[in-house]
């Protein structure tokens, strides 16, 4: 049996143990890649950079669950970090599916470190689960208090000075939706569409390529896409002097090129193979 | 090094060994913390359905409340135990009552803001602009785009058999198809890579505390 022949035949788990070596040693010894900014990143960012001064908040929605957490969770800590630190009022929502509120309490936690001054009530509000899926979208419409009545800590919405002021599309500037699926169409199509809230999106990288369109139409604002998007992010984040905490997202960005040119490698080499051993048969 | 003291770590941590242990073989310590999550993540849900919807929502207003509007909500409770009908076969037929309210509500919802979000505003965003060739590049990749909507569609007309010019350009759609699905594997495979930078970064990190 020749090379290419074993190569075809390899046992998968040859791969994995490949693959995760390709992790592991850029997050011991990171190589320090630079980070580019692309357009649907920069987009969105410059859209809440400019809700500085103004009266409106910025409405960050967690429609995501521990699965998609690594690629998720950076954005969120980034979005709420560049609220803080530009004081544009927040209002964190733990989603329309109930695992997205301990995502979004996690997210809070690990952004007001470096944020002593900020106020909860008066800067930012954390929203709990309703049920009710798109209807929670459509009545926010309405009225924030009425569809949520109360904080994720109890507290009466209408006690709340940011809550008091900000009931619903008319005072959010952008609804930001972090999800892996296809939540972002929802928010699209009764947020966007039928109230005329901004829309801006944070995705899995799965899930980015469904979204161009909708990018493309300017029915989103802006998009982060996957690790990198979280990444790019971070880096404006640092460039405008935020304090941005451990860069989990950035760090990853190492062992996501490598394995990126391992994939490729594989993918090179399996299909020489495949090529090689099929002329070779037919010549047999 | 800075071994984690805290016990909730070490569970994450050992939890994700054994789900990793599956890439091996499949074993009894995969098939636990698979079982685990399932029951886990059901019980939380239900916990959190209970706590801040049926308490709050039906039970508070109905026994508590002084509105008399809040009569009302006995509406959505009988449709609700009206589709636990299902699980009867003589009564199953009463889960068709629910169903009925549902779908006819989500789709009154759903159909007009579906169609402006997903075909009016993308067709719109087809349709070639002056404004669209404000620079060279931007003008090259709409007429790019342009081409690939008009001959992805003929792709996908059954109507006729796909000879000549239609032949031709569903064969040109058919390209940019597999451009498509090149970009979403591509998209896929650093998903799937960043699932696992993640569990990474929490066991170097905050379980044994090797990397900063």
């Amino acid at each position: 049996m020749g090379f290419w022949d074993r190569f075809l035949k390899i046992d998968r788990r040859w791969v994995f143990l490949i693959v995760w070596i390709a992790v592991v040693i850029p997050l011991l010894k990171p190589l320090g890649l630079p980070t580019h900014i692309t357009p649907p990143v920069k987009k969105l960012y410059d859209y809440i950079d400019k809700m500085e001064g103004e009266d409106k908040a910025v409405f960050l929605s967690f429609d995501f669950d521990p699965s998609t957490m690594p690629e998720l969770l950076p954005m969120g800590v980034a979005v709420i970090r560049h609220c803080f630190a530009k004081k544009i009022p927040i209002i964190v929502y733990g989603g329309l599916y109930p695992q997205g509120v301990g995502m979004a309490k996690m997210a809070i936690d690990m952004a007001k470190t470096d944020f002593p001054d900020i106020k909860y009530g008066r800067d930012y509000v954390f929203l709990g689960y309703v049920p009710g899926l798109y209807l929670v979208i459509l009545s926010i419409g309405e009225s924030i208090q009425g569809t949520f009545g109360n904080d994720y800590f109890g507290n009466r919405l209408d006690t709340l000075p940011l809550t008091m002021s900000i009931d619903n599309y008319e005072k959010i500037g952008i609804v930001v939706d972090l999800s892996g699926g296809d939540i972002p169409t929802w928010w699209v199509a009764f947020a966007y569409q039928r109230y005329g809230c901004r829309i801006g999106c944070g995705t899995t990288a799965v899930s980015a390529a469904q979204y161009y369109p909708y990018l493309q139409t300017g029915q989103f604002v802006g998009m982060l896409g996957g690790l990198k998007g979280a990444a790019e992010y971070e880096e404006l984040l640092v460039r405008n002097g935020i304090p941005t905490g451990r860069r989990t997202a950035t760090i990853g960005m190492d062992a996501q090129s490598v394995v990126h040119l391992l994939i490729i490698l594989l993918i090179i080499l399996g299909n020489i193979g495949y090529f090689y051993v099929r002329r070779r048969e037919r010549r047999a | 090094m800075h071994i984690s003291t805290n016990p909730w770590v070490w569970i994450a941590a050992i939890l994700t060994l054994a789900i990793y242990s599956f890439l091996y073989k499949d074993n009894p310590f995969y098939k636990f913390a698979e079982h685990l999550f399932m029951g886990l993540g059901i019980g939380y849900g239900a916990v959190l359905l209970w706590y801040n919807s049926i308490i709050p929502r039906l039970w508070n207003p109905l026994a508590h409340g002084t509105s008399p509007t809040r009569f009302f909500l006995l509406i959505p409770i009988a449709l609700g135990l009206l589709s636990l009908g299902i699980f009867s076969r003589r009564y199953s037929w009463l889960i068709k009552y629910p169903l009925a309210f549902y779908m006819g509500a989500v789709t009154g919802l759903s159909v007009p803001v579906a169609f402006e979000a997903n075909i009016f505003e993308q067709a719109q965003g087809t349709i070639l602009k002056h404004s669209m060739f404000s620079n060279p590049w931007l003008g090259i990749s709409n007429i790019i785009m342009f081409i690939g909507v008009i001959t992805t569609i003929t792709y996908f007309y059954f109507s006729k058999q796909h000879r000549g010019l239609l032949g031709k350009s569903a064969r040109v759609g058919i390209v940019y198809i597999m451009l498509a699905f090149g970009a979403s594997f591509g998209y896929t495979v650093m998903a799937r890579i960043s699932l696992l930078i993640g569990r990474m970064q929490f066991l170097l990190h905050d379980w044994l505390g090797i990397i900063k």
